[in-house]
């Protein structure tokens, strides 16, 4: 008895006194190992006598599941011990930098960004959009839309007129988005609702006028489309796009070759600070252009003026940014100077929509 | 134009104030731009007494004035003014006062040791002229107190509208008046002018002289003859009047010209009969002759221009500048007025050739009332008479006053129709009468006809502008457009449009930036990137270096990369998704996505970074910009070749052509050429892309949305890598190609994953490492069959590309 309590003194001792994995392997295999002396106590239990069997057995069994436990439980702690040891041993500066991240560095044009808006926004409203080319005939651009002769708009300071073709033909860079109205009357049936944002140009450069610009337009075809009708898309995109309860808009009589009756719409805003808020304040701001289509333009598309009626209406795309979102100049828009960009530009994945909000 | 609220009052019978005829002019569509009120404006300023004048103890140039303001007992102001004297009636400004000329408000001061509390202003501090030598110095008998406003008949508002081209008739305050009128603002006076009865004929006739089908250019010339007049500064309030709206009287006789031109939208001319050789001859000009026109400017003319002659020569531009040689003077005692009719087309064009804005260009390029023009000329005849004496002489008419009337076929219904405003036939009625239609029939249709000063109304929309601008556009109530469709909105955008917002959206998750590039660039850019089409050259650019339709977005992000650059953004990764031009026709214009990168502007990083040293932008940045790009597109890269080489504005040894099949190439990528480097004055290193977006191929069309069954092999694929010698012109591609080819069923992946020249290869030849994945799919491969299959690529891409196993 005393030598086995003596032998799990010893053992226990040296399983604690371990400094290491490999000083437990050796105290293991010294004690349980082939010849280990715990091994070899459990051997002599084959040649005992049944009785001394019984009382010894319980007794040695007992030591070896002491001993391996206590190596266990060692290697555990030797284990915490060296992870330990090893975590304290592997420190990196978090606090350097990782390169800027690609989407942190990318940026969308307001111009584009706000096209996405105006998309959404009318999609909503069941309109889809049109489109055309920039280099347009002069019928399309002027004739169709009721142009007089001799306006002054088809004169070389006003419009960018390419070389004249074979024919003499002399196309023109289109100045607005309207001939599209004649593109699309022309080649679909009524009812009709589109947009029509794209590039337009005029031969204008100064402080606040660039020949190059963006504009959309609106068209509605049907056969009871009308000016309350009008007010009510113009008023609820206006709400929609500025992001405000209420809009308070104003629509003065007007006049454009292409529509009859026309008007120009401002919106009231106040201006505080250099700061624009739409839905408040006593400043009227104009906003936009509209009107019901022309006779005449229904006629040259082939509509049948006491048939089919509609409204139009156009805008500066860079006009609403600029007012949505600060910017104070125009030019800035095509100087492609990353600062202004930057600044003014919008992150890669702010996807303008009207489930998440225009913008974020 | 511009009038005033006295001016206005002479045609308008109301008691609206000021605040509601500026609202209402704007509400029925002559938008005001600008009020002008100086009774508001000037309201503090009052007449003042200098009692006294006196040195300043302490300033040489100032004095020490005691001023008698109509109040309980003198103010002590100190004065600069030269001419501050003792006694004399000058204008006061108490403290509070803001000072336009000086963008001040006054305070109770003190200067140089004396208080002073107010001040004595002179005429452009009240911004009333740019008189400002000394205090305003009034006469003796200016009431002390009085508003000086009031005083000085500065008290009359001035209005400012911005008229459409489309309103005529509003470039008179008659017809001003009468849109008011009609709106409720008042009554209309004094519409009809009584007939003169001239005495004897008029000494110098006119001949109209017109080829057949030109006649439209005059269709009317009346002239008549005041004898014995005395011309001479017209009387005050006429001159006030004509001051006030910005035109500087000259003498009576022009004066009365332009009155009448404001008043009456009347343009008419006066000619000093002394100065008239011979009759008159109105026809087109010959080409190169000249006249010294009002403006003291000498214009060379072209049968374009419609003049006035007489047998010496060209005496007044038609309609636009009379000529400086038989103008009116103080020496005028006959004098000889026009009222005339001219093209209003040929108005404009002749006013824009020469560049000359005059107050009857505006009113005949816009179409002044024809049946105006012989009761302007007794306007005219009239007020001459009453403010100059003299006896009128009948009038000569040549040619006649055009018929311009039209019935218009008028459904009542018409209005509620395109306006959605219940507006009842009577109310409409009563506004048509009132701007001078005449209504004629009853019921739901109606005969109307315009007025001979409405040039512009053509037809039914036009009357339902006309009543419902009057009526009133606020009256209209929004109502909600119907859908076309119940439920859910379907998808609106084509093919293009949404690959235009994936490519914008995935360059820049890449860390590019978007730019907006004007679409006209030089002559030069265009030519260096493959356009020069003279089909796309402006016939009339804005600038030199804007002159043609850009056939690439390269130029642009190019040169805004550079000027960047210069700005001290060297590492910039710029982008554009925008219309290209290959010819003036609507198929010429397609969409494309560029993209540059110059400097380290990489997506993985930008600059100098502790990791790793500032690794600049190469031809593979390019190349993966414009491949992600197509995978955000959905592209299959299937089809996609990429063949050496590029457009001739890239490297040729460092860029790639996109392509699905040789007649297909839709972009390119690569290193910008040095020589457009030097040609445009930018610095490298610059890398770009271009994708041509109208030249993919669109998605194929399934009947389902179904994807294709999921197949999932039970084996595991392995790997297994081999490096290759082989020429250094050979490329990767090709090599990937061959060990591919091998085991088409077997290999599912084959990785470049070194490129090695140097110690150990020979100097003309290169190593190529790669890994290829094979995918068993029905059973576990055995190491002969994985040899086998590894001998076979060996074979084959020895074969392919003369490559030799590296041992």
């Amino acid at each position: 008895m005393t030598d086995l309590n003596q032998l799990e003194r010893d053992l226990l001792s040296q399983v604690e006194g371990a400094g290491d994995e490999a000083a437990l392997e050796a105290v293991r295999v010294s004690a349980l190992g082939k010849k280990g002396s715990v091994s070899e106590l459990l051997k002599t239990l084959g040649s005992m006598t049944p009785e001394e069997r019984k009382e010894r057995g319980p007794l040695i069994n007992g030591l070896r599941d002491k001993v391996q436990t206590a190596i266990a439980a060692k290697k555990e702690t030797l284990a915490e011990a060296a992870l330990e040891a090893r975590l304290s041993a592997e420190r990196i500066d978090v606090t350097l930098p990782v390169p800027e991240a690609s989407e942190a560095r990318g940026r969308i044009h307001p111009i584009s960004q706000v096209i996405e808006e105006l998309t959404a926004i009318f999609a909503d409203m069941g309109f889809s959009v049109a489109e055309g080319p920039d280099i347009e005939t002069d019928y399309l651009n002027f004739t169709a839309l009721n142009f007089p002769e001799g306006h002054p708009a088809r004169e070389m300071h006003d419009t960018f007129f390419l070389a004249p073709d074979e024919k003499g033909e002399r196309k023109v860079l289109r100045t607005h988005t309207s001939p599209v109205q004649v593109r699309t009357m022309t080649s679909q049936k009524p009812p009709i609702r589109v947009i029509i944002p794209g590039r337009t140009y005029r031969h204008d450069s100064d402080q606040t006028h660039t020949p190059m610009f963006h504009q959309v337009e609106g068209l509605v075809i049907d056969k009871s489309a009308n000016i309350a009708h009008m007010k009510w898309i113009l008023e609820e995109f206006c709400k929609a796009f500025f992001e405000v309860d209420q809009v308070k808009m104003r629509f003065r009589p007007s006049f454009f070759p292409f529509t009859e009756p026309s008007a120009e719409v401002d919106i009231q805003c106040s201006r505080k600070g250099g700061e624009i808020r739409f839905g408040e304040g006593n400043d009227w701001l104009e906003i936009l252009g509209c009107g019901m289509v022309h006779p005449n333009v229904l006629r040259n598309c082939g509509l049948d003026p006491d048939e089919y009626q509609g409204f139009a209406w156009g805008m500066g795309i860079d006009r609403i940014a600029m007012l949505k979102y600060g910017m104070p100049d125009l030019r800035p828009f095509f100087e492609a100077d990353v600062r202004w960009l930057n600044h003014y530009g919008f992150r890669p994945l702010d996807i303008p929509s009207l489930v998440s909000g225009l913008t974020a | 134009m511009k009038f005033t609220l006295s001016w206005l009052k002479d045609h308008l019978d109301t008691t609206a104030p000021l605040d509601e005829i500026v609202e209402t002019l704007t509400r029925i569509g002559l938008e005001v731009e600008g009020v002008e009120d100086k009774a508001k404006t000037l309201a503090p300023y009052t007449v003042a007494h200098v009692i006294s004048a006196e040195q300043h103890p302490n300033a040489d140039r100032l004095r020490v004035c005691m001023v008698d303001t109509g109040a309980d007992k003198p103010i002590q102001v100190v004065c600069g003014a030269p001419n501050a004297r003792t006694g004399m009636k000058s204008v006061f400004a108490p403290p509070g006062t803001y000072i336009p000329g000086k963008n001040i408000t006054l305070g109770v001061g003190t200067i140089r040791g004396v208080e002073s509390a107010g001040m004595l202003c002179s005429a452009a501090e009240l911004e009333i002229s740019d008189d400002h030598d000394g205090i305003i110095d009034l006469p003796e008998d200016a009431p002390v107190g009085q508003a000086y406003a009031a005083y000085a008949g500065l008290d009359d508002p001035v209005i400012e509208i911005n008229l459409t081209p489309n309103r005529p008739d509003c470039t008179s305050i008659h017809g001003i008046a009468r849109d008011l009128a009609a709106a409720g603002l008042g009554t209309l006076k004094g519409d009809a002018v009584p007939a003169v009865q001239g005495q004897g004929a008029c000494p110098v006739s006119v001949t109209l002289d017109f080829a057949p089908g030109d006649e439209k250019l005059c269709p009317t010339f009346a002239l008549r003859l005041v004898r014995g007049v005395k011309n001479g500064p017209s009387p005050e309030w006429m001159q006030r009047r004509l001051l006030t709206i910005g035109l500087r009287p000259i003498n009576a006789l022009v004066d009365i010209t332009n009155y009448i031109t404001f008043d009456r939208g009347r343009p008419l001319h006066v000619f000093d009969l002394k100065k008239v050789k011979g009759n008159l001859t109105v026809r087109r000009a010959k080409d190169g002759e000249e006249v010294l026109a009002l403006d003291g400017r000498t214009y060379t003319l072209d049968s374009g221009t419609v003049v006035i002659a007489d047998e010496s020569g060209v005496e007044s531009i038609a309609g636009i500048m009379g000529g400086e040689h038989s103008g009116s003077d103080e020496g005028t005692t006959d004098v000889l007025i026009e009222s005339a009719l001219w093209d209003p087309l040929n108005i404009a064009q002749t006013g824009r050739k020469h560049g000359i804005i005059t107050d009857a260009r505006y009113r005949f390029e816009r179409g002044v009332d024809p049946a105006f023009t012989l009761p302007g000329l007794d306007l005219a005849t009239k007020m001459v008479i009453d403010l100059c004496g003299g006896e009128a002489s009948e009038a000569v008419v040549a040619g006649q006053v055009p018929d311009t009337s039209r019935v218009i076929e008028f459904p009542w219904s018409e209005v509620p129709r395109l306006s959605g405003l219940d507006v009842k036939p009577a109310e409409s009625e009563e506004i048509l009468r009132k701007l001078g239609f005449r209504v004629e029939g009853s019921g739901e249709r109606v005969n109307v006809t315009p007025p001979s000063w409405r040039p512009d109304i053509e037809g039914k929309a036009d009357l339902v502008e006309e009543v419902i601008r009057i009526a009133g556009v606020d009256r209209i109530e929004p109502q909600p457009l119907p859908r076309l469709e119940a439920v859910v909105a379907k998808p609106i955008l084509t093919l293009i449009q949404k690959r235009t917002r994936l490519a914008r959206r995935a360059l820049a998750v890449r860390g590019l930036v978007e730019a907006v590039t004007w679409s006209f660039i030089s002559r030069q850019e265009a030519e260096l990137f493959g356009g020069g089409d003279e089909r796309l050259v402006l016939a009339n650019p804005i600038a030199a270096e804007l002159s043609d339709m850009r056939p690439s977005l390269l130029p642009g992000l190019l040169k805004a990369a550079q000027r960047n650059a210069d700005r001290g953004f060297g590492d910039v990764a710029l982008f554009e998704v925008g219309q290209t031009f290959a010819s003036g026709e609507p198929e010429g214009q397609s969409i494309k996505a560029a993209a540059v990168r110059r400097g380290t502007a990489r997506t993985e990083g930008v600059g100098r970074h502790w990791d790793g040293g500032a690794q600049s932008v190469d031809s593979f940045d390019a190349k993966a910009d414009v491949l992600a790009l197509l995978a955000a597109l959905g592209i299959p890269a299937g089809g996609l070749q990429i063949v050496p080489g590029g457009p001739a504005w890239f490297h040729p040894g460092r860029s790639g052509t996109l392509q699905f099949g040789p007649r297909n190439m839709v972009g390119a990528f690569g290193e910008v050429h040095p020589k457009i480097l030097k040609a445009l004055d930018l610095k490298g290193p610059l890398v770009a892309f271009e994708l041509n977006l109208d030249a993919l191929p669109p998605p194929k069309a399934k009947p389902t949305k179904m994807k294709p069954k999921l197949s999932l092999p039970e084996f595991q694929p392995l790997t297994r890598d081999f490096a290759f010698v082989v020429g250094r012109d050979v490329a990767a591609g090709d090599i990937v190609k061959a060990a591919q080819g091998a085991e088409r069923q077997l290999i599912v992946g084959v990785d470049v994953f070194d490129v090695y020249e140097g110690t150990g290869i020979d100097p003309d030849k290169k190593s190529v490492a790669i890994a290829v994945t094979l995918q068993p799919t029905e059973k576990t491969l055995t190491d002969v069959e994985i040899d086998a299959v590894s001998s076979r690529i060996v074979a084959e891409v020895s074969k392919k590309t003369g490559a030799v196993l590296r041992s």
